[in-house]
């Protein structure tokens, strides 16, 4: 690809940048919103707002710099820029050399903050705001920074061969796993029931992130071209497949398809197909799709139950399982006639199976134990849960004195 | 003078009022409010799991009559909110010291 500005790949890229702004607010404060009780409505959305401006300071501060920075021995990048000194505007993107360097720093900005804000589901309504704050500094810094540079800023998963078109391994696993290192510290809520105070606001928060989604997995092609159509095509199918498996898995289980039900298979299927979105074909991507609503069903209704940890909102269930399935599916599924830079299993080649399982098994393991080193250390320091009346009579008042609703 | 508070199926709000209308009774007041009874609540499932909601919403309808009136209404609003099934609702009677109508002042019987 020759390093020369193009202005369809530059405009494409910059809609997907405020599409995958979009899936973090409102999409995912809508999505969890709506799911938790209305004494905490506007706690739960502010989690994910308050994680979009942190990410986006520590980002342009030194987090780019240390995901994508020249690689130092398949770890972390060196930080050439920080602060975005010495960068001139007409500068090209080196991982991208047809948009501009600026677009693709806000473009990865934007995956940072969603992949925080995720989290959040799992620890609503009993998480101290300000050890909320200071995890999302920390957390970024140490987890998400060296994982993107593992995968996509050059560092020794990438150099393994292991595939992550939109973040199935950074984005997904990454946050999925790290939802269950943290309520495992937090422990769990007095009323640990999931009745949703406003389910439509879940609604609108899941067609939103659907279409924002369109950004996140097809922008990742970094082109306007027949690759981003591609990804996106399959983004779709998947979500729809997603979506139809678990209303049957609600029909078989209780004769009724649930609309919670449907949006979170949806949900699922843009989670699974994240990795693979730029690799597989479309009856790939239905198969994807498919399966990943059962993984997903299967965790939250007795895998949960049954270890009893308190996943609020299921960030492990839906974006851990499926991005794990995801993950691996790339391995089966990537097809070369696709893009040249996957051949999976069924194309002959069981080494890209191989790679995906041990980027699944480094990103879990890494991401699981320094969350609940960094959840730990804010334990002993600023403490992470709110007091039990504060919990029992919600956080909108007592963390931010103001209610969601004056009616 | 007597007040009727009856608890009754949302669904049969509309069958009350207009069956009151037709015996003359036009006024009253008309809540939202959550209880329950003898009966065990309703299911909800949310992501594959069962929740039981026990406290199932319910409309409250609140009319004061003539003492004389009170076997009229509560024949009326028994006969159109009753489904035969669990959770039809309960009648409460209570007696009413006074009324007193704002905008003249009027009171007792005259101001109902």
């Amino acid at each position: 690809m020759d390093a020369v500005l193009n202005s369809g790949d530059t405009a494409w890229m910059l809609i997907s940048t405020a599409l995958v702004m979009l899936m973090t607010v409102p999409s995912v404060a809508l999505f969890y919103g709506g799911l938790t009780k209305k004494e905490n409505v506007l706690n739960t959305m502010f989690l994910s707002l308050i994680a979009f401006a942190v990410t986006s300071l520590i980002w342009v501060l030194y987090g780019y710099q240390f995901a994508f920075g020249a690689d130092i021995m398949g770890l972390i990048g060196s930080p050439a820029n920080l602060f975005m000194n010495g960068i001139g505007v007409d500068k090209l993107a080196e991982l991208a050399p047809t948009i501009p360097d600026f677009l693709y720093i806000a473009f990865q900005l934007t995956f940072a903050a969603i992949t925080v804000a995720l989290i959040s589901g799992a620890i609503v309504e009993r998480m101290k705001f300000s050890a909320w704050l200071a995890f999302i500094a920390l957390w970024v810094s140490l987890v998400y920074v060296p994982v993107a540079h593992w995968v996509w800023g050059g560092g020794f998963l990438a150099q393994l061969g292991a595939l992550d078109f939109a973040g199935g391994t950074v984005v997904h696993i990454n946050s999925g796993v790290a939802a269950l290192a943290l309520v495992y510290l937090l422990g769990r809520r007095k009323d640990t029931r999931l009745l949703p105070h406003n389910l439509g606001y879940s609604v609108i928060g899941a067609a939103l992130l659907w279409f924002g989604w369109f950004g996140f997995n097809a922008g990742s092609a970094l082109t306007a071209g027949g690759l981003a159509a591609s990804a996106f095509l399959v983004t779709n199918t998947a979500a729809a497949a997603g979506m139809i498996s678990w209303v049957i898995i609600d029909y078989l289980k209780t004769g009724k398809p649930t609309v919670l039900g449907g949006i979170s298979g949806a949900v699922a299927g843009l989670v699974a197909i994240t990795p693979a979105a730029g690799f597989v074909t479309v009856p790939a991507a239905i198969i994807i799709g498919l399966v990943t609503s059962a993984l997903s069903y299967l965790a939250i209704s007795y895998l949960k139950p049954r270890i009893g940890y308190d996943d609020a909102l299921d960030v492990f269930g839906i974006h851990g399982m499926s991005g794990i399935w995801g993950s691996v599916a790339t391995g089966i599924f990537a097809a070369p006639f696709i893009n040249e830079l996957g051949t999976g299993l069924i194309y002959g080649n069981p080494g890209q199976l191989t790679a995906q399982v041990v980027a699944v098994v480094i990103v879990a393991v890494y991401s699981f134990i320094v969350t609940l080193v960094i959840g730990k250390l804010l334990d002993l320091t600023v403490g992470l849960r709110v007091t039990e009346k504060e919990e029992i009579e919600g956080l909108d008042t007592h963390l931010h004195e103001e209610t969601g609703y004056r009616i | 003078m007597k007040k009727i508070t009856a608890i009754i199926r949302r669904e049969k709000l509309e069958d009350v009022k207009d069956a009151l209308e037709l015996v003359g009774i036009h006024g009253m007041t008309v809540s939202d409010v959550r209880g329950r009874g003898q009966q065990m609540g309703i299911r909800e499932s949310y992501r594959g799991m069962d929740y039981c909601v026990d406290l199932i919403p319910k409309v409250q309808v609140e009319v004061v009559v003539d003492s004389e009136d009170l076997e009229k209404v509560i024949e009326t609003v028994t006969e159109n909110a009753r489904t035969g099934d669990i959770g039809d609702g309960k009648i409460f009677v209570t007696d009413v010291l006074d009324v007193v109508r704002i905008r003249t002042g009027e009171r007792g019987k005259k101001a109902i």
